[in-house]
């Protein structure tokens, strides 16, 4: 077994097991942990596959900022976990008798995968082998993907409309700072000089 | 090259910028308070690039190297989509407005989502597809929820969310499944390396798991369970958005995946479809018997009005798709003039959605309660009214492709949905006094009800025509 199989094997039982101890862990922090393992060993794949723009995208926006975002989220809700899975165990055994059903057959889908003739050929952006991966991503993703890239934009402009109408509060008993308002006050009637005699008090 | 392309998706381009324009415009002036007028606005936006894609336009023209086609089928579905979304949009304007919902990004969201629906039924390659999907999902999602004070609208948005996550990775895992095999995620390249007579164990996959997805966005049976929380938990005059214009993008999409990629194996969909349709069409007609709620009734309503549609696409054929567009443009119709009755049902200015308070409305509003009548029957297909059409030509579609149980299941299916559409009629001709439901107020609902009624009359004549367009379009869809 080469190196490179050896590391495929471990990443892919890595992404497995992140995935499996994601869902059934009982803390969530931990299931968060897992997830990140998950993250982590895809990254892995994704280099072994010669993709290691996307393996460092991966870890840097995924692993960075998500997870962790995840991790502050779920410290800081006030959500009772064990609640929520509490209907868990009533469903596992049909659950599970389902999922095993569903890997077999995908088991013998997968099993005796065949390719389309021309599936090699009609591959649309094959690796390059004389640039970077970073160059190769830039020049398609503006070019022969533009559609796609602006739809992903709009869909971007979308969740950002989304987060503010449904988050955006406008209370109406905090005070707020107005600040002309406080640039037209005039000291003559906010405050009164006194002047004080030494030793002799008010 | 690039200018063509442009030229091609230029009314997905101009509304894009129209919706982006308008947040920035209504973030710094009035926000909520010039939200009625950017309503209008936005669906006189609509009318006009329906009227101007219905008018312009000719032959089948892919920009974007295949990944979005702009064809006789896209503009059909289309001018329906804009057309519909914009009656919506001006129907429930003033009932949004009176409670205080009405808020300056709906009419953007609903652009938003709209500017998704075209690319949905222009997709030529499974990317673009899923980019379309999410982009109406999203923005729906977001005005499932926009009453977030109160419990059912978030409820009915949160439920919203995570059933339709779940289906876009179901979607995602068949599609990435078809990848694997075909190698593109072009249409045109799947279709090329799937049109050989066998179909291999791993592509089957793909296409149930792409099946299971999209029959999640149509709410067909076994994946209806989210429409009626959500059509009951969302403010009324979203629920009918939900009930029109989405519906016929996701069908259009529906259509457009399996005849343009799979179209090669129809055999192999089309009993997964039927199977789909006769479930939908079932339950859609059982489920209703007990509700008294309208909303959700017309929830399990529009579940069996899409198991009849679906049967169209069962067909497999030309003429299937050609009988789905007739059947989506009718039961659209027929969705905006009982919702403009919905949203017009009101007591002591709080809105009323059960069917009990329509007891002798007939008395009070002859002129409503006739409509309403003309509506349900032509819902529940009776002839001579178009709904009947529109049931006949889906079961012809079906008949002549050789599915005849399934055309008789849709008959029976008719026959038991019949029921819950004559009760509502009952109750407005036969019930108990009881009392009296708001005169309301809004002329714009009146003339949407009473206009949607007479075209379940005068439709008879020639269906408007549309007959000639879906038919051109889905010559354009099925070679």
């Amino acid at each position: 077994m080469t190196i490179a199989a050896l590391a495929f094997w471990l990443f892919s039982i890595c992404v497995i097991a992140g995935g499996f101890f994601t869902v059934v862990s009982r803390n969530p922090v931990h299931s968060v942990l897992w997830l990140i393992l998950a993250f982590l060993s895809s990254a892995g794949l994704f280099v072994l596959l010669g993709a290691e723009f996307v393996a460092m995208l991966l870890i840097i926006v995924y692993v960075g900022a998500v997870a962790v975002l995840f991790l502050f989220v779920v410290m800081m809700l006030d959500v009772d976990f064990a609640e929520l899975k509490a209907g868990m165990a009533q469903y596992l055994p049909l659950a599970l008798l389902i999922g095993v059903v569903l890997l077999m057959q995908l088991g013998m889908a997968l099993g005796v995968w065949q390719f389309a003739d021309g599936a090699e050929a009609a591959r649309a952006a094959v690796t390059p082998t004389d640039t970077h991966n970073t160059a190769a991503l830039g020049l398609i993703l503006y070019d022969q993907y533009f559609l796609l890239f602006q739809l992903a934009g709009l869909i971007l402009l979308v969740a950002m409309i989304g987060a503010i109408v449904l988050t955006l509060r406008h209370r109406k008993d905090v005070k707020r700072q107005n600040v002309l308002h406080q640039m037209w006050r005039d000291p003559k009637d906010a405050m009164e000089l006194k002047d004080v005699k030494p030793g002799q008090g008010l | 090259m690039i200018q063509a392309d442009l030229n091609t998706i230029l009314p997905e381009i101009l509304l894009s910028v129209y919706a982006m324009v308008a947040l920035v415009a209504a973030v710094y002036t009035g926000k909520d308070k010039i939200a009625p007028m950017l309503t209008w606005l936005t669906a006189a936006a609509f009318v006009l690039i329906g009227v101007w894609i219905g008018m312009s336009g000719d032959g089948s023209n892919a920009a974007f190297d295949g990944m979005f086609m702009d064809d006789a089928f896209s503009r059909f579905a289309k001018v329906a989509i804009l057309l519909s979304a914009a009656a919506v949009l001006v129907m429930g304007q003033d009932y949004m407005q009176r409670r205080g919902m009405l808020r300056f990004e709906y009419p953007i969201l609903v652009t938003l989502a709209v500017v998704g629906m075209m690319m949905m039924v222009s997709a030529g390659d499974l990317m673009a597809l899923y980019m379309g999907l999410e982009l109406q999902s999203l923005a729906l999602y977001v005005v499932a929820s926009m009453r977030r004070d109160s419990v059912k609208s978030t409820e009915a948005g949160m439920k919203y969310f995570v059933l339709g996550a779940l289906s876009s990775g179901l979607l995602l895992y068949g599609a990435s499944l078809v990848y694997g095999f075909a190698g593109t995620t072009k249409f045109a390249g799947i279709i090329e390396a799937a049109g050989h007579g066998q179909t291999p164990l791993g592509l089957l996959f793909g296409l149930t798991f792409v099946t299971a997805g999209l029959a999640f966005k149509v709410s067909a049976v076994p994946f209806h369970m989210w429409t009626p929380d959500v059509y009951e938990g969302a403010p009324t005059p979203i629920t009918a958005f939900f009930a029109t214009a989405p519906k016929i993008a996701a069908m259009g999409l529906f259509a457009r995946v399996l005849h343009d990629a799979f179209g090669g194996v129809v055999g192999d969909w089309q009993q997964i479809l039927a199977l789909l349709s006769v479930l939908s069409m079932f339950l859609g007609a059982v489920a209703a018997i007990g509700q008294t709620n309208i909303k959700r009734l017309m929830a399990y309503s529009s579940i069996a009005h899409m198991g009849y549609a679906l049967m169209g696409l069962a067909a497999g054929t030309a003429f299937g798709v050609e009988a789905m567009l007739v059947y989506m443009a009718i039961y659209v119709t027929m969705n905006i003039g009982t919702f403009a009755f919905i949203l017009s049902m009101e007591k002591d200015g709080q809105p009323v959605v059960d069917i009990t308070s329509l007891n002798m409305f007939s008395k009070r509003d002859p002129v409503k309660a006739l409509a309403v009548l003309l509506l349900m029957f032509s819902l529940a297909g009776v002839p001579p009214l178009v709904g009947f059409f529109g049931k006949f030509y889906v079961l012809r579609a079906a008949y002549d492709a050789g599915l005849a149980w399934l055309a008789v299941m849709g008959v029976i299916a008719s026959v038991i949905g019949a029921f819950y559409y004559l009760r509502i009629v009952y109750y407005m001709y036969f019930g108990e006094e009881n009392d009296d439901l708001d005169k309301n107020r809004a002329p714009v609902l009146h003339v949407f009800l009473v206009v949607s009624a007479a075209m379940m009359l005068l439709g008879i004549v020639n269906l408007f025509g549309i007959e000639g367009a879906a038919q051109a379009a889905s010559m354009a869809l099925v070679k």
